[in-house]
């Protein structure tokens, strides 16, 4: 018997339910408004008033509407069938509702229960299997999407037997097995889970050891990401976080990426609707749309399916990750997930922190990062979840709640500055403030010796003192006038200027520089050492300022050159050419 | 709003404050619309049987014993295209008496387009204005607002951008609209021989403040009829959108909830956003293009409502006072149109997106220059060239009175390159130099 309700009080998208029965935290119920019924979850039980938060406009709701309590948590639908899909935050499909505006209680099936899939058994009777098992797969897209023990059983169980190889719903038992007892469970290939717990399958999450390439150079080089790391772009509005996020969505070595458009706009989904399509992976040559899965709550949209998208999102990632794949999870932004937590907790009157945000936002953010790892499964595989949100800092100032809390829980920092995005220096990523805490990890240290050069983290860090040394020379040239210091601090402010140009910056709509792979990444970033490691003879502070310009043009010349191409050596062949000319100290 | 002979009349309100009253009452839905004391009202929040309304045009002379009555449905907008070349209220009344429009009664403040069925924008609008077109082109479908002072000519230039889209409509919404403005607007739109192609709904400062909260939802409501039902090409005016926000924050004060940053609502990004998302290309080829006006107090834009408003917008326009030419300028460091990567360099000429880069380097190069010499340093040879370029660019292409075709702007902006600079300083790709550079 299900538990039920009448609506004794509506506060915008609150509604107070007076319930006949027991009711449970987070629990999902439906509020009847006419001949729709909207989603909505408890997030607040007062003796028999549940405060539920309603995923739709509550306008035209009056007490005494009836309201039916469903028992469960907010689930996210995992099965084949996930990739290329383009999701609201309750996992609503949403090329499947008809007509241009999303009416109110709008419910699609996030899965097409319909086709067929080409079933491939891996596991057979007698198997000892645990909520997580590879079971059998099939094949989704390019993926070899496993079908798993669904996660909520917990405990052993025994196969009793696995469907041979052929064509299946994915509603069609594929396996059966049995627990200690001898209590015998049918497995299908669709299994639910409640979004907002973590999913913990598997035997342990080593610290990150591999670096998840992203084609940024910036990132790349200077502030890598680890493969099931974390990290977060915090910046003021116009300087470039979107663009950089979709730059990373394209280019960055994942199996899989769920992006999560939370309170942001929509013409911004549409660019990804419309361009992912048609664009290639350049290292599978599948099209991007083929490894992608986008949950789209736009900020017109209900603000508490707002927080539930992120969830959604991390859920479906943790069940890729499963399969020993590399997931990508973004999330474009955290801060307008903790501005509707900000909201619903203003309705419920609670007490509020800094700046109007709920007390335990810090510990809600830092509590969601941790869903990110690497982890080895219980069959000794990996798989892993990368996170990269982004946070829009009201006013710009990264001392607000939500960076601050963000800066606890994640490794890396991509801070952008409003100065280099003023001055066209995109990615405006800071050098100086941004920081990967994993070129300190031994572990990725070593496997960038491997996979770049003995002894690569130094280099990084040399470069990074170079563009230190290069700000404190113009903050000095600055106080004293470009006479009043010796021509030395000029050199040194330009071969910081060099870096900055030639490395930070890029530019993310040129065909070929927006995605830079790591190899040429050694090459442009040693070569730009080189010129560093000399100590040139100039006249005067303007030729030195001429040599560095017209440096810094033939390099920016190669870096929109096609790779090895002619163009390329010869940009690089004048380079070297200006570099002997000029005279050394 | 008429009464109907079947509507409960409330007699007896429980508490009065300066712009919501609470009553009891049964049967009532959410967000629907009252009469109190012959004022409009609207549900704001239902507890029990007490029942808050906001009272539009302010509380002052109600009484506990004012007559309620319920109208048992949201604010809704008759619409047709009957619509065109006519003003009104915030209630979508028309002003100076004219006959009330026939048409189809429609809940303002409706559904959201589904992301999916959205189309990208890739249509230009030309206005003109380099500023605009050459540092931060607009494109259908995009919603933008001006950052300006309060003493900026805001107003003139947007019915300047206005005039020059070439929209099917344009509606203007004015949220404490002066009547001067307002009749300025009229005006120039008459003069244009525009009126048939305008819709307005103007709040003056003359009405009540609260009244605002009703005049973009019933703009927008006006537009999606047109771009929707009739496929045009809608262009929406929102002026000024700090009153607004600030008639939010009046109501939700009165409703005691607690402030955020800046004495704001702390949903005013959900608020905004509702509005502003309303911008759109269609399928069927009509679009809403949204441009709006947030006043800044001296120019802070770390403020919560341009705060706020810049993260929701597809970039913003500064309007910048610039002393060396005297001119107000488009600013172009603080100016972003996001959309423009859609257009430039692909519905304009190739040379574009990196002229426009080089243009604001250089411009960025000259600032640097200033300050030194602001400082007493001397200035290099390249720093005085710097500067005089400043001088050119800021009069021929960032002035808000510049007319002038794209290609025309492209065309000044290599003269100036190759009057003040060398190929390297101006590091263009190779390819376009050979093109385009001016011998």
């Amino acid at each position: 018997m299900k538990t039920t309700g009448l609506v004794k009080g509506i506060i915008s998208n609150i509604v107070i339910v007076n319930a006949d029965g027991a009711v449970g935290q987070n629990e999902i119920c439906f509020v009847h408004c006419g001949d729709t019924k909207m989603m909505a979850e408890v997030i607040k039980v007062v003796g028999d008033d549940a405060y539920v938060q309603v995923y739709d406009s509550t306008r035209g709701l009056k007490v005494g509407d009836k309201v039916e309590f469903e028992g469960h948590m907010l689930e996210a639908t995992l099965a084949p069938g996930l990739l290329s899909q383009n999701y609201d935050g309750l996992q609503n499909d949403l090329a499947k509702m008809d007509g241009l505006f999303i009416e109110r209680g709008s419910v699609t099936e996030p899965l097409d229960f319909e086709k067929k899939w080409a079933f491939k058994p891996l596991a057979k009777a007698g198997d000892k299997v645990s909520a997580a098992s590879w079971l059998g797969e099939v094949q989704e897209q390019w993926v070899a999407h496993k079908i798993m023990v669904p996660f909520i059983m917990t405990g052993n169980y025994t196969v009793k037997s696995v469907a041979e190889a052929g064509e299946y719903k994915v509603t069609d038992t594929i396996a059966v097995v049995a627990d200690v007892d001898g209590n015998e469970y049918n497995i299908t290939m669709v299994q639910k889970w409640p979004v907002k717990q973590a999913v913990r399958c598997y035997t342990e999450k080593p610290r990150p050891s591999r670096v998840m390439e992203t084609g940024v150079r910036a990132i790349d080089t200077f502030n890598p990401l680890a493969e099931g790391g974390t990290g977060f772009i915090p910046g003021p509005f116009g300087a470039g976080k979107t663009v950089l996020q979709h730059a990373i969505s394209k280019q960055a070595d994942a199996d899989v990426i769920i992006i999560v458009a939370c309170g942001e706009r929509a013409n911004e989904v549409v660019e990804i609707f419309a361009e992912f399509p048609e664009l290639t992976d350049p290292r599978t040559g599948h099209k991007l749309m083929e490894r992608t899965i986008i949950i789209c709550n736009t900020s017109n949209m209900p603000v508490a399916a707002r927080e539930a998208s992120v969830y959604t999102g991390m859920t479906i990632g943790e069940y890729y990750r499963s399969m020993g794949l590399k997931v990508l999870v973004m999330a474009d932004s955290t801060s307008r997930w903790a501005q509707a937590l900000r909201e619903m907790s203003n309705r419920l009157e609670e007490l509020p922190g800094q700046d109007a945000f709920p007390m335990d936002l810090s510990a809600i953010i830092s509590n969601f990062y941790s869903r990110a790892g690497l982890v080895k499964l219980t069959n000794g595989e990996t798989g892993s979840v990368t996170f990269l949100g982004t946070v829009s800092p009201a006013g710009g100032n990264l001392k607000e709640p939500v960076t601050e809390s963000t800066k606890k829980a994640a490794r890396c920092f991509y801070a952008l500055s409003q100065g280099r995005a003023d001055s066209k220096r995109y990615p405006a990523i800071d050098p100086i403030d941004s920081y990967s805490k994993y070129l300190e990890y031994p572990e990725i240290r070593s496997y960038l010796d491997e996979k770049i050069e003995k002894d690569w983290v130094d280099l990084v860090y040399e470069g990074k003192t170079i563009v230190q040394r290069g700000k404190e020379a113009n903050d000095q040239i600055n106080i004293l006038g470009d006479d009043g210091v010796p021509v030395d601090y000029h050199e040194r402010f330009w071969k910081g200027e060099l870096i900055d140009f030639v490395i930070l910056q890029q530019d993310a709509f040129d065909d070929i520089d927006a995605n830079c792979p790591l190899e040429r990444q050694k090459m442009m970033y040693e070569l730009v050492l080189d010129v560093c490691h000399n100590d040139f003879e100039f006249d005067d502070f303007e030729a030195c300022s001429h040599f560095f310009k017209s440096l810094i043009n033939l390099f920016r010349q190669m870096n929109y050159a096609e790779w090895n191409s002619e163009k390329f050596f010869d940009y690089k062949a004048q380079i070297e050419n200006m570099v002997n000319q000029q005279p050394h100290k | 709003m008429t009464t109907r002979a079947f509507q409960k009349v409330y007699t007896k309100i429980d508490n009065i404050t300066k712009a919501t009253v609470t009553l009891k009452a049964s049967g009532v839905g959410n967000d629907e619309l009252a009469t109190v004391g012959g004022k409009l009202a609207q549900v704001v929040k239902i507890m029990g049987e007490n029942v808050t309304l906001q009272v539009f045009a302010g509380t002052e002379g109600l009484k506990t014993d004012s007559e309620v009555v319920f109208h048992g449905e949201p604010p809704k907008l008759k619409v047709s295209d009957n619509l065109a070349g006519r003003f009104f209220n915030a209630y979508g009344e028309p002003l100076e008496g004219g006959e009330q429009i026939e048409g189809e009664a429609r809940e303002i403040g409706g559904p959201t387009v589904n992301p999916f069925k959205r189309k990208q924008p890739s249509e230009l609008i030309a206005t003109g204005i380099a500023g605009i077109d050459l540092n931060n082109t607009i494109v259908s479908g995009q919603k933008i607002p001006f950052f300006a002072d309060p003493d900026q000519p805001y107003n003139a230039v947007m019915a300047n951008v206005a005039l020059r889209a070439k929209a099917d409509k344009i509606i203007l919404g004015g949220m404490g609209l002066t009547n001067d403005d307002f009749l300025y607007f009229k005006q120039v739109f008459e003069n244009a021989g525009a009126l048939d192609r305008i819709v307005s709904f103007v709040n003056t400062t003359e009405n009540p403040p609260v009244e605002r909260l009703l005049v973009p939802d019933m703009a927008l409501t006006a537009a999606e009829y047109f771009a929707v039902d009739k496929g045009e090409k809608v262009l929406v005016l929102l002026t000024d959108m700090t009153l607004y926000a600030d008639a939010l924050a009046i109501v939700s004060n009165r409703m005691d909830q607690i402030p955020s940053k800046d004495s704001m609502p702390g949903s005013l990004y959900s608020d905004l956003a509702k509005i502003y998302e309303k911008a759109v290309q269609l399928p069927n080829g009509g679009s809403i293009t949204l441009i709006a006006v947030t006043t800044l107090s001296g120019g802070d834009i770390t403020h919560a409502i341009p705060d706020n408003t810049g993260y929701i917008t597809e970039g913003q326009l500064f309007l910048r006072n610039d002393s060396d030419t005297g001119k107000v300028i488009v600013d172009p460091f603080r100016s972003l149109s996001r959309l423009k990567q859609l257009v430039i360099g692909k519905k304009t000429r190739e040379d574009h997106p990196q002229v426009m880069n080089a243009c604001v380097r250089l411009y960025a190069d000259a600032a640097n220059a200033k300050t030194k010499l602001e400082n007493g340093f001397d200035l290099s040879d390249y720093d005085e060239r710097a500067l005089k370029f400043a001088h050119d660019y800021s009069e021929k292409l960032l002035a808000i009175d510049v007319n002038i075709e794209i290609e025309q702007m492209l065309d000044t902006a290599w003269t100036l390159f190759s009057k003040y600079f060398t190929r390297e300083e101006v590091a263009i790709k190779a390819e376009l130099i050979e093109k385009y550079w001016k011998a």
